[in-house]
């Protein structure tokens, strides 16, 4: 039988209208934008290889994973990992650090950003306002290193923490080596880097306020106090909202690099974390396979919670990320 | 125009005393570092409490001794190797990525943005990151270092989301004049970006100079540390190896001189991007501003 070539791309077309509309699109994209996309490329390749390559690994939490066998090789392990890591009596104090460093963050180190940022808005000579803007950002800059370095110095029983103990006529001791300090520290030593960081989005929000809004409070009667309870502070309100969403998505996860630089065996009750103990029982220890499985599980947990937190927002205040 | 009550003018004397007083608590812990490090070192030695001027007779033997250390010379020339490097492959990746993703009307955009969310939120996790440097036999290669922490997912989106607001009339007509994609990026839209694109180069610039976890993690041969990895040694783990090329002999000398050394690698470290930030300062504001709006 012969067949009709020209016939057979027109029954094609037909037949498959959305395929073949969709890649003649392609290529009419591609044709008219290639430039543009090999200019894209660096990028594409950057998240393959360094995002998505690592979430191929994650199969190794359900393997027996051992480096001589690699990843395919070595035989499945299933669910072991990570029943072995909730029956360890760990699992409730990492997640309970996790958790309470986050919690006490969110107490301090949310709303004293914005009282700051408040503050300085009121502040109307520039120079003394820009000056407080570059003393209160300069910690942001400063190294984790050099900030654990300073901690440590400072927290030491013959440092600068002791000897106001002493002064006000305590015992001074090294506070880093006692659990009950851990979460204050974390909390005040991120405070001293982020609060005026933390405020620039918020100054940024208050610039963005229709000076009219003041300007009819003023007539309606209003004084300064009022005008920060009804104009200022609605008018940083969706600022306000997408950041808790964000802090309260990220209560369960906290990066191991100042734990990891700060804390010692005597204080692992309060604080070792989730991601600190990945890094010991992984990169220690070499668990591979189980560190693995505990961070999968960090992992999913967080994503769920920035989900659900966004989800929450959008119902409650229209404000959402996505 | 507005007058203040009496109760305003109250607050606002309490507000400007308020801040000054924070101002000197933010100082404080550096103040200490700058003071000791150009104290007396017996006198550092024996206490290290708190003090407001240097105590003893100020001496610049600590940075002299500092700047003879082979490993803190070396940790501060690797470090600019890293941040020259770093940056500026940061940049041009960062640059093209975001420029690209700003246009509109490619099919791929969607399919490429989607892929950069999800990894937001979702990602593979520091074992798998340590086990593929590993497979891909980078391990004590600087590449190691380079290459993982590219890209700044958020530095990518403020950039994008700044690279939509070029006007496309000015993009249309340099087209039309027959210039390519790569001029437009460089000879039009950066420079009408170059304070977002500042801003960006500074945060890479600083996220480089601060990064120690994964140079301590790949590099196994001390001559390619950092000087972040260096201090580490030198201020968390007291390690003696590092502190005793600092040059003095005597073992009672020694120990008294570790602290002052202490505190300069600190200013060492430190100073450098201090000096650097606020001349970008007027531009935060903007660059962050951009980075919160949605999409």
């Amino acid at each position: 039988m012969k067949i009709n070539l020209s016939n057979k791309s027109q029954l094609q077309a037909s037949y498959f209208p959305l395929s073949s509309n969709w890649r003649s699109m392609i290529a009419k994209d591609w044709a008219k934008h290639w430039p543009l996309y090999l200019m894209l490329l660096p990028t594409v390749l950057y998240y393959l290889i360094w995002g998505y390559g690592p979430m191929y690994g994650i199969i190794i939490a359900f393997k027996e994973f051992t480096p001589r066998k690699g990843i395919l090789g070595s035989p499945w392990a299933g669910f072991k990992y990570f029943q072995e890591f909730f029956t360890s009596p760990f699992a409730f104090r990492l997640i309970r650090n996790t958790v309470m460093i986050n919690f006490w963050n969110l107490v301090f180190a949310f709303p004293l950003p914005i009282i700051f940022a408040l503050l300085l808005n009121e502040v109307k000579n520039t120079f003394y306002k820009r000056t407080v803007q570059t003393i209160t950002y300069m910690p942001y800059f400063v190294s984790l290193v050099v900030v654990c370095g300073i901690i440590v110095d400072f927290t030491a029983s013959d440092g600068v923490l002791g000897e106001l103990t002493k002064m006000l006529g305590g015992a001074p001791k090294n506070l880093l080596s006692d659990p009950k300090y851990f979460r204050t520290i974390y909390v005040v030593s991120e405070l001293w880097q982020r609060l005026g960081w933390d405020s620039i989005i918020f100054l940024a929000a208050l610039t963005g306020i229709n000076p009219e809004l003041y300007d009819a409070a003023i007539v309606d009667g209003a004084g300064k106090f009022k005008q920060v309870i009804y104009v200022t502070i609605p008018g940083i309100m969706p600022t306000i909202a997408i950041l808790l969403i964000l802090r309260v998505g990220s209560l369960m996860s906290l990066g191991f690099e100042k734990v990891i630089l700060l804390y010692n065996p005597l204080i692992y009750e309060t604080a070792d974390v989730i991601s600190s103990y990945v890094y010991r029982k992984g990169i220690v220890e070499s668990n591979f396979s189980f560190a693995t499985a505990v961070g999968l599980f960090n992992s999913v947990v967080n994503f769920i919670l920035v989900i659900l937190a966004n989800k929450i927002s959008a119902k409650m205040t229209e404000v959402s990320l996505w | 125009m507005y007058m203040q009550t009496r109760g305003e003018r109250i607050f606002s004397y309490f507000n400007y005393i308020l801040l000054f007083v924070i101002c000197i608590v933010t100082l404080y812990p550096l103040w200490h570092v700058a003071v000791a490090s150009i104290s007396d070192p017996i006198l550092v030695f024996a206490k290290r409490g708190f003090y407001l001027w240097p105590l003893g007779k100020a001496t610049l033997k600590g940075y002299s001794l500092v700047l003879n250390n082979p490993n803190i010379v070396s940790g501060f020339l690797n470090t600019l190797f890293y941040v020259g490097v770093g940056t500026t492959l940061s940049m041009v990746v960062t640059i093209l990525g975001a420029y690209v993703l700003s246009r509109k009307g490619l099919y791929w955009n969607k399919v490429v943005m989607g892929l950069i969310i999800f990894y937001m939120y979702f990602q593979g996790g520091l074992i798998p990151f340590f086990l593929m440097v590993k497979n891909m036999g980078l391990m004590d290669s600087r590449w190691a270092v380079i290459l993982p922490t590219v890209v700044n997912t958020w530095n990518l989106i403020v950039m994008r989301t700044s690279f939509t607001t070029v006007p496309d009339s000015l993009i249309e007509s340099a087209k039309l004049d027959g210039a390519s994609e790569w001029r437009i990026v460089w000879v039009i839209a950066v420079p009408v970006l170059q304070a977002t694109v500042a801003v960006i180069a500074l945060f890479y610039a600083v996220g480089r100079w601060n990064e120690w976890f994964n140079p301590s993690l790949f590099f196994t041969s001390k001559n390619k540390y950092p000087l972040q990895v260096i201090l580490r040694e030198i201020l968390l783990k007291n390690s003696t190896q590092s502190m005793t090329q600092i040059g003095v002999v005597g073992q009672s000398e020694q120990e008294s001189y570790r602290l002052l050394v202490k505190y300069c690698t600190i200013m060492v470290a430190t100073v450098p991007i201090l000096l650097v930030y606020p001349f970008l300062q007027r531009y935060f504001i903007h660059g962050i501003m951009i980075g919160s709006l949605k999409g």
